[in-house]
């Protein structure tokens, strides 16, 4: 909660890190205002009415015409009202608040899960959780995150690695730490019969990869969505295939990414295959447990059972490659399959060259 | 001319909302209603024929009365309330009939509007996250309400090819709340214990009951043909509906729910249909962008709806029983419809 924008035309200039701003793009994304509804909440919630209380005094400031200047002032304001009052007490401050014609009835909504699932505030938390793990333990490094656009949608792919990935948690907290934008994972509905993990997951940004779902995420709502095209073909492979693409599905995401009018940015991971490598897989247990694999990982050779949460400390390098653009008019049921299959066998090419090129560079596993 | 409509299940709480509703439609000339029971709400205009629920009957009256407008609310969609082979007969032997005597040669019917839940799409970890109408359901069909659900439209759609000069409208609703009905959902809310299963918390959507008259209200008035779904704007997870509504939520482990909650359906605590165990596990939503694309607007969004049923909920808690009860009495009603003495056109 540590920069807030008195309107949203302000949303680009703080957006990065800005995490209020993130609740903003939700809030547009989801069309209904879920911040009203935050101060009911309990003990908690308590970081959001500081948040709440600087909002109105930056809304203020802003009402008055007063330009960015103000607006920084009346953030050093909010940081000493909030540093010395404690946050309990805050909440019975006098505020004024707008107009209740204006804004019509409160709103009703206790928490501020969206549509999808996700939820802004149990998403910074686990970004406070995985930062250390983003920092010092992959020490991830991105190079050309510049391509990927702080507005509009754009459909995300990379290559998929680890016996229970390690890849997709990397790219999500990165491109929300530096973008400041939400980002969605597309991923097997197997997640969704998991109870907790599902929960979990569908709150800090899964969603069940439908065609239909991508599609109004990138064309309706204009969001980032990232798919990994190769699915568990790729989580399960073992580590004698390691960087070695499988097929990339049938090419849906080109004909989802075409449909909704927006680029494909893949983006290529290195790192996530030493993370957690496949020794081998046992079938029968995977059917026994209902699960999509069972693999022996090498994580579960050294360390036992804590080997299946623990990754090994493999140096993460993620390059975003030229967003793809198609050159077709969107919104149609169908495309040429011949089309759709050479785009996406040629971003696939692309991708594994990229995967080779940095791998030539890597020196150490662990180092980079 | 003015519309003469024909409502099915007039006693019962859709078929009287909707009366009521059609009463202050000054194009609609008569309004005749169908019921096993007297009707429960006050009604000014309506002529009520007492029926069985098979509407046997119905074809006589059809070609009596010449309605132009067949309302079919009588569709029953709380498995709670009724044991499964009633449903059976209410759901799918009732809408053959009603069907069968809308589609006589010369029949004077014009426009045949259906009440269906969304319980039709089911709930199932491959559904996508929001159902149009065209798609089909992906899980199995396990319950008897979703069969029959599936059995009514499958006639109607069968109806409709047949006879395409008709209006046949199918409107899908989501869970409805509000500050009256009695549905499963609203029944544990007020009983202040709402199931739930552990290490789920799925996302679902509601819709107010004055919404769902005003969706009917507004089809049947436009003459809208086609299947709609109809559900409040945005989702809320299931620990919020019990959080806005001051309930508390019940967790159920993950493995077979229903016979751990068996003892609470038993005395009457909690009601948890076969229905409610995918919703309560997966969710469910529906893409209401269709009815949204011909006009209709919502009062209500889906956390409105909770709220609605909320504070309608707060007020009966405060004051003991809810509204007074409406008492039909033949005599009186009688004479409120037909006496000359009675003055017509005014309000009240």
């Amino acid at each position: 909660m540590a920069q807030v924008s008195a309107d949203p035309a302000d949303r680009t200039r703080t957006a990065p890190g800005a995490e209020h701003t993130l609740d903003r793009d939700l809030v547009d994304g989801t069309g209904k205002d879920s911040g009203n509804g935050r101060g009911d909440g309990d003990a908690p919630d308590a970081p959001f009415d500081q948040g709440e209380v600087t909002e109105v005094v930056a809304d203020d400031e802003g009402g008055s015409g007063a330009g960015a200047g103000l607006t920084a002032t009346s953030e050093r304001i909010a940081e000493v009202i909030r540093a010395e009052v404690p946050s309990a007490s805050l909440s019975f401050l006098p505020v004024a608040r707008a107009d209740p014609g204006e804004t019509g009835p409160p709103d009703p909504r206790r928490s501020d899960v969206d549509e999808w699932g996700r939820s802004e505030h149990m998403r910074s938390i686990v970004r406070r959780l995985y930062n250390p793990m983003y920092k010092y333990w992959f020490r991830v490094e991105w190079e050309g995150l510049e391509k990927i656009p702080h507005h509009g949608g754009a459909l995300l792919i990379a290559n998929h690695a680890g016996a229970i990935p390690s890849d997709a948690p990397a790219i999500m907290h990165g491109i929300e730490e530096e973008l400041g934008r939400p980002v969605y994972g597309l991923a097997d509905y197997f997640f969704r019969t998991l109870p907790v993990v599902g929960t979990m997951w569908s709150r800090t940004g899964g969603v069940p990869a439908h065609p239909d779902n991508a599609y109004r995420l990138l064309h309706d709502q204009q969001q980032l969505a990232l798919v990994f095209p190769e699915g568990t073909k790729a989580t399960s492979k073992t580590y004698t295939d390691r960087y070695r693409l499988r097929r990339f599905g049938r090419g849906g995401f080109v004909e989802i990414a075409m449909r909704a009018g927006v680029p494909v940015i893949p983006i290529a991971v290195v790192g996530a295959e030493e993370s957690m490598p496949i020794l081998f897989r046992i079938p029968s247990v995977a059917k026994m447990l209902k699960l999509p694999y069972f693999p022996v990982t090498a994580n579960a050779l050294m360390l036992g059972p804590i080997g299946y949460v623990t990754y090994f400390p493999a140096k993460f390098k993620l390059r975003v490659l030229d967003p793809v653009t198609f050159d077709v008019e969107p919104g149609q049921d169908r495309y040429s399959r011949s089309r759709v299959m050479d785009e996406a066998e040629a971003i696939r090419a692309r991708m594994q060259d990229a995967l080779h090129d940095m791998l030539r560079e890597r020196r150490s596993v662990w180092f980079g | 001319m003015g519309r003469r409509v024909l409502i099915t299940g007039l006693d019962t709480f859709w078929g009287g909302r909707m009366a009521q509703a059609l009463e202050n439609e000054p194009d609609v000339e008569m309004i005749l209603g169908l019921g096993a029971n007297e009707p429960k709400v006050p009604l000014e205009r309506t002529e009520f024929v007492r029926s069985d629920q098979k509407y046997s009957i119905l074809n006589r009256i059809v070609r009596a009365t010449q309605v132009d407008t067949i309302v079919h609310t009588f569709l029953e969609t709380n498995s709670v309330k009724v044991p499964s082979r009633v449903l059976h007969e209410i759901n799918v032997i009732g809408t053959l009939n009603l069907l069968a005597a809308a589609g006589t040669a010369g029949s004077s019917v014009r426009q045949v509007v259906v009440k269906s839940s969304t319980h039709i799409y089911g709930a199932a970890e491959t559904d996508p996250t929001w159902f149009r109408e065209e798609d089909k359901r992906t899980g199995p069909v396990r319950t008897r309400l979703e069969r029959s659900l599936l059995e009514v439209e499958a006639l109607v759609r069968d109806f409709a090819d047949d006879n395409p000069h008709l209006v046949v409208s199918v409107l899908r609703f989501a869970n409805v709340l509000g500050t009256d009905i009695i549905t499963p959902i609203s029944h544990n809310l007020r009983k202040r214990v709402l199931p739930s299963i552990a290490g789920f918390d799925p996302l679902v959507q509601f819709i107010e009951e004055d919404d769902v008259v005003r969706a009917l209200e507004y089809v049947t008035g436009h003459q809208i043909p086609g299947v709609f779904n109809v559900a409040g704007a945005g989702k809320l997870p299931w620990s919020e509906v019990a959080s806005i509504s001051g309930a508390y939520l019940l967790p159920l482990p993950p493995f077979r729910p229903r016979a751990f909650v068996a003892p609470l359906r038993q005395i009457g605590t909690v009601q948890f249909p076969p229905e409610m165990e995918g919703m309560v596990r997966y969710g469910r939503g529906v893409d209401t962008s269709k009815l949204a694309a011909t006009g209709f607007e919502y009062r209500y969004t889906s956390a409105g709806a909770v709220e609605s049923f909320a504070r309608a909920n707060n007020l009966r808690r405060a004051t003991g029983s809810g509204e007074p009860e409406y008492r039909y009495e033949q005599d009186v009603e009688q004479f409120f419809r037909h006496s000359p003495a009675v003055v017509r056109g005014i309000d009240g």
